[in-house]
């Protein structure tokens, strides 16, 4: 680790890939969408390069376009695309298919649907390979079967005989990499490679792309819109903003110091794995919405939300290199402004005067974490869930998924508990016990004193007005047939808390005030907001009923960072106006780490750790807590390179057929004969502080 | 090069009004056929020129004329006018079959899928014990066994009908019953029948409208045919699959049967073409060609 990803060597070749003035645009029926108007970069061989920027900023265009990959109603309109001395905008046929997947592979964000599920793993790595002509059919298959295994994947020789359908997601992503690899590309492209994938799992890709662009020689260009991910591959970063490059560097100056208020604002939306927040901070975001690509704004189209932007900056500002091999599009930088620094790893946040009026501020309500530990508004005790599975033969004995699988928890007035565990450990089920939409095969779960365990929906009816929940997906959550109005109406007439019409009018309105929404929202339907909007819409509904209680089920993770960062914002200041109790499910942990007073670890539907926010962070007793800590990325390449790895190999044990003794045995780099034979108890090593392991804070 | 691409991006590009039309022109023709039908069986009393009982043997099997612009049939009754009056049978029985029938299916079909579990398995095993008789000859023998007549026929109709509308409405609410937005509305303490009725069905509703319009020249194409077989009316009734019965051995007076059976064709085939023009505007995929 450590070494400088390709920088100085390729500076004095000639680049591999150049791209001069791009534009694509999209002729939709409602106009001209300028998706990428006027891009240039380049790539030099052996070089990663990461591509940044939120969703619609034109990155994944531009990725496409480099291949012509673009389909109707799109088109490139102009600019200039040129790979090792070819003018790709002119090649044809034969030559342009020599191109994709010989010389320049892609590989994109989801595994599920980028693999043909009626072919073997086999076939669709020969043909690939046979294709391009450079290999026999038999000299393809063993070379598939190699590829596989450089890859990570076990027993290659059985899994190029599978299905798609029979891996996993993470597996699917390396049988990608080895069809993006089999005809030794000069360039990758990795289209949010890692998004839809676990941390564990996503540290796992990241060190394969490292080690594939060292070993071959290949060049990356990584796109993502995650600066973490970014961060720990790429030696060079462009970032994009509203269909243009706004700012480019290399990777360590460009996140120390970024040049461009677009790229600080990325950086500052992001709450920080290694950083020690005093309380629960606001994180900085920036007003507003990315503008409409079919009528940019006139002048620097970061304008509007800029909360550095001065008079020059109605006129367009152009991509001027500053030192080094850095450029930023932006006013206020390239007339010697600097941007203020928030945090920083040297100087801890605590002691940093926050620059900002509308950024910075913090809440006292961190106190209540540890000082007023006050009754216990939620016991669990352990709380089981089995999901009986249909029988694969007539005879078969059933199977059973254990889902949560005897979980204790306590949650007190006021605090807010973060649920973290990769996917398929169980944290949604519990959420979803806990606000009995399940009901628990065993266990007890007392809400207020009352137990709920087996109420039957007239018994719960008056609880559910204290306890709500708020859900993963703003596009699903919401009755796409009801105005917002009577989203949020409907449970106020129905629990009686407004008495006619009018009142519930004036309710409502309320509701969109606190949130943040106007008044006139109400008329209209949820198709009509973003997705930013549409959680503050779903945040509403919950409020509705003047709950105590919320369960938020990933409420950020199907959003851009800056809208996390107004929902994380939204959140915590809601918990302070109407003394509010969380458990917030997530699996960012730097998110969890931000909002949360104490962190409950699961795996495989049982509790790892327990233990207040910091602790956990900086000292945590469980192997498992420990190596999911060290798979965050940060977005900081400084110290992402420097950082000690410690990484989970394998994927979790399926939840059907669970490892005896310690459950988290079979991948845990400490197991010893003990853990095989004996359940570890959770027990209390520090106050406050749970494990469930037998050789706690040993790695 | 550049400015090759440039003109080839705005030749393609017609006004929004005109693909509108392209795309909407066969389920706008079919609306037109299906009016043209509805204002027949309304005003058939003011706009057939003869009764369509009115028998005159003595004018019997005319060819096409001024008097008699579709001719006589054999017992010198106005094909025309029978046509006419034959609408109002087709479509009345065409309507109520399926519209009865995909809201009773709708609704069993809805409470299983919401229901899951014995209710389910019940509700699903019941709708596959008709679905296992060939529809036309259960039909039939429903029809024969309760006796000649429209109502009869309609209800027959009916028992073979509501299954498939049982079938979708139960694979629909599945995927709506378990969003998250039916989670919320758990939460926030609804009861089952509120939100089976006012937030899972609803939204469920796009594919089966679709359903009902390609489903509706389909139910008279049936009902047409069992007339046909002598099962749907009572003879002196002018029905248009009774009238093609009728005229099917006359080869010489080819228009006794082929004008009800061009009645039968025109409105089946309309009723398809309405069907996949709000099959394309409610899907925004196909919508976007």
């Amino acid at each position: 680790m450590g070494r400088p990803f390709g920088t100085d060597i390729a500076m004095k070749e000639p680049p591999i890939l150049s791209v001069e003035d791009l534009r694509t645009f999209f002729y939709a029926d409602h106009g001209v969408i300028r998706a990428v108007d006027g891009v240039s970069f380049h790539v030099h061989s052996g070089e990663t390069l990461g591509i940044v920027g939120e969703s619609g900023s034109g990155k994944s265009v531009t990725a496409k376009s480099v291949i012509r990959l673009i389909e109707e109603p799109g088109r490139i309109v102009s600019g200039r695309i040129d790979f090792r001395g070819r003018d790709v905008m002119t090649l044809e046929g034969g030559a342009l298919r020599k191109l994709r997947g010989g010389e320049v592979a892609m590989v994109f964000q989801d595994p599920m649907t980028s693999l043909n599920p009626v072919l073997k793993i086999a076939r669709q790595l020969v043909e690939t390979m046979v294709t391009h002509g450079r290999f026999t059919p038999k000299a393809a298959l063993a070379r598939a079967v190699d590829l596989l295994g450089r890859m990570g994947i076990n027993a290659p020789k059985r899994a190029v005989d599978s299905y798609p359908h029979q891996f996993s997601g993470g597996m699917r992503q390396r049988v990608m990499l080895a069809m993006g690899f089999s005809n030794e590309p000069v360039l990758l492209i990795a289209d949010e490679p890692t998004t839809a994938l676990d941390v564990t799992i996503q540290a796992q890709i990241l060190d394969l792309l490292r080690e594939l662009n060292a070993d071959f020689g290949t060049a990356i260009i990584l796109i993502s819109h995650d600066l973490g991910v970014i961060a720990n591959i790429c030696s060079r970063i462009v970032v994009m903003y509203a269909g243009e490059v706004v700012e480019q560097g290399p990777a360590e100056k460009l996140l120390a110091d970024p040049k461009h208020p677009y790229t600080w604002a990325l950086l500052n939306a992001v709450p920080r794995l290694d950083r020690h927040a005093h309380g629960k901070k606001k994180l900085i975001t920036i007003e507003g919405m990315p503008p409409d690509p079919a009528d940019w704004p006139t002048g620097c189209r970061f304008r509007a939300r800029c909360p550095f932007a001065i008079e020059a900056c109605a006129k367009h500002p152009l991509l001027t290199e500053s030192e080094d091999g850095r450029a930023a599009r932006c006013w206020v930088t390239q007339a010697g402004g600097v941007l203020p620094v928030v945090g920083g790893i040297a100087a801890p946040s605590a002691a940093q005067p926050r620059a900002l009026a509308r950024s910075a501020v913090s809440y006292a309500v961190a106190e209540a974490a540890s000082a007023t530990r006050g009754e216990v508004l939620l016991e669990l005790h352990d709380v089981k869930k089995h999901f009986r599975l249909p029988k694969t033969s007539l005879f078969g004995a059933p199977r059973v998924l254990h889902a949560v699988d005897g979980v204790d928890l306590m949650v007190f007035k006021g605090e807010t508990v973060g649920l973290v565990g990769e996917s398929g450990c169980g944290k949604s089920t519990l959420g979803r016990l806990i606000v009995r939409l399940h009901e628990p095969t065993a266990g007890t779960i007392a809400f207020g004193g009352v137990d709920i365990t087996h109420a039957n929906s007239a018994t719960i009816r008056p609880l559910r007005r204290r306890l709500q929940m708020i859900f993963q997906d703003p596009y699903a959550s919401l009755n796409p047939r009801m105005t917002v109005g009577q989203i949020l109406g409907g449970p106020l007439r129905f629990h009686g808390m407004t008495q006619d019409p009018a009142g519930t009018a004036v309710r409502v309105r309320e509701l969109l005030d606190v949130v943040g929404l106007s008044a006139q929202a109400a008329e209209r339907f949820p198709h009509e907001f973003s997705g930013g909007q549409r959680q503050r819409i779903s945040i509403a509904r919950a409020l509705a009923v003047s709950p105590e209680f919320i369960v938020a089920d990933e409420p950020i993770s199907a959003l851009d960072v800056n809208i996390q960062a107004q929902i994380i914002n939204l959140l915590i200041d809601l918990q302070r106006r109407f003394a509010l109790t969380y458990l917030f499910i997530a699996h960012d942990l730097a998110v969890v780490r931000h909002v949360s007073d104490r962190i409950v670890v699961l795996y495989l539907g049982k509790v790892m750790e327990v233990a207040p926010a910091s602790a956990l962070f900086e000292s945590p007793l469980h192997p498992y807590t420990k190596s999911l800590i060290s798979s965050a990325p940060i977005p900081d390449a400084a110290v992402e390179r420097k950082r000690e790895r410690l990484r989970l190999i394998g994927e979790p044990p399926s939840a059907i057929d669970l490892p005896s003794g310690c459950r988290f045995r079979t991948r845990c780099p400490i197991a010893a004969d003990r853990c095989s034979s004996e359940i570890p108890p959770l027990t209390e090593y520090r106050p406050g502080h749970w494990a469930a392991c037998h050789f706690p804070g040993k790695l | 090069m550049t400015a090759a691409v440039i003109g080839f991006a705005s030749a393609d590009r017609a006004s929004p009004r005109r693909r509108w039309l392209r795309r909407y022109a066969l389920a706008l023709g079919g609306g037109a056929v299906i009016l043209f039908w509805f204002a027949a069986a309304l005003f058939a009393p003011v706009i057939s020129p003869f009764s369509p009982d009115f028998v005159d043997v003595a004018n019997r099997l005319l060819a096409p004329s001024a008097a008699h612009w579709l001719g006589t049939d054999a017992l010198g009754r106005d094909v025309l006018s029978r046509v006419l009056y034959g609408s109002r049978i087709s479509l009345v029985a065409g309507f109520s079959v399926v519209l009865v029938s995909a809201v009773f299916g709708t609704v069993l079909g809805g409470i299983a899928a919401y229901a899951r579990g014995r209710l389910e398995e019940l509700l699903m095993r019941l709708t596959d014990l008709v679905l296992c008789f060939p529809p036309i000859i259960l039909a039939m023998a429903i029809a024969a066994a309760l006796g000649i007549g429209t109502t009869n026929t309609i209800i027959a109709m009916l028992v073979v009908w509501w299954p498939k509308y049982a079938r979708l409405a139960r694979s629909l609410v599945l995927v709506q019953r378990a969003q998250e937005y039916v989670e919320a509305a758990h939460v926030l303490g609804f009861g089952h029948p509120h939100i089976l009725f006012r937030h899972v069905i609803p939204n469920a509703v796009g594919p089966l409208i679709v359903m009902v319009t390609l489903d509706l020249g389909n139910a008279i194409l049936v009902f047409a045919g069992l007339s046909f077989l002598g099962l749907g009316v009572v003879p002196p009734t002018p029905e248009w699959g009774a009238m093609v019965a009728e005229g099917r051995e006359l080869v010489q007076q080819w228009w006794v049967a082929t004008f009800p059976g061009l009645a039968i064709l025109s409105v089946v085939m309309a009723f398809n073409f309405v069907g996949d023009g709000i099959r394309d505007w409610l899907d925004p995929h196909a919508r976007r060609r």
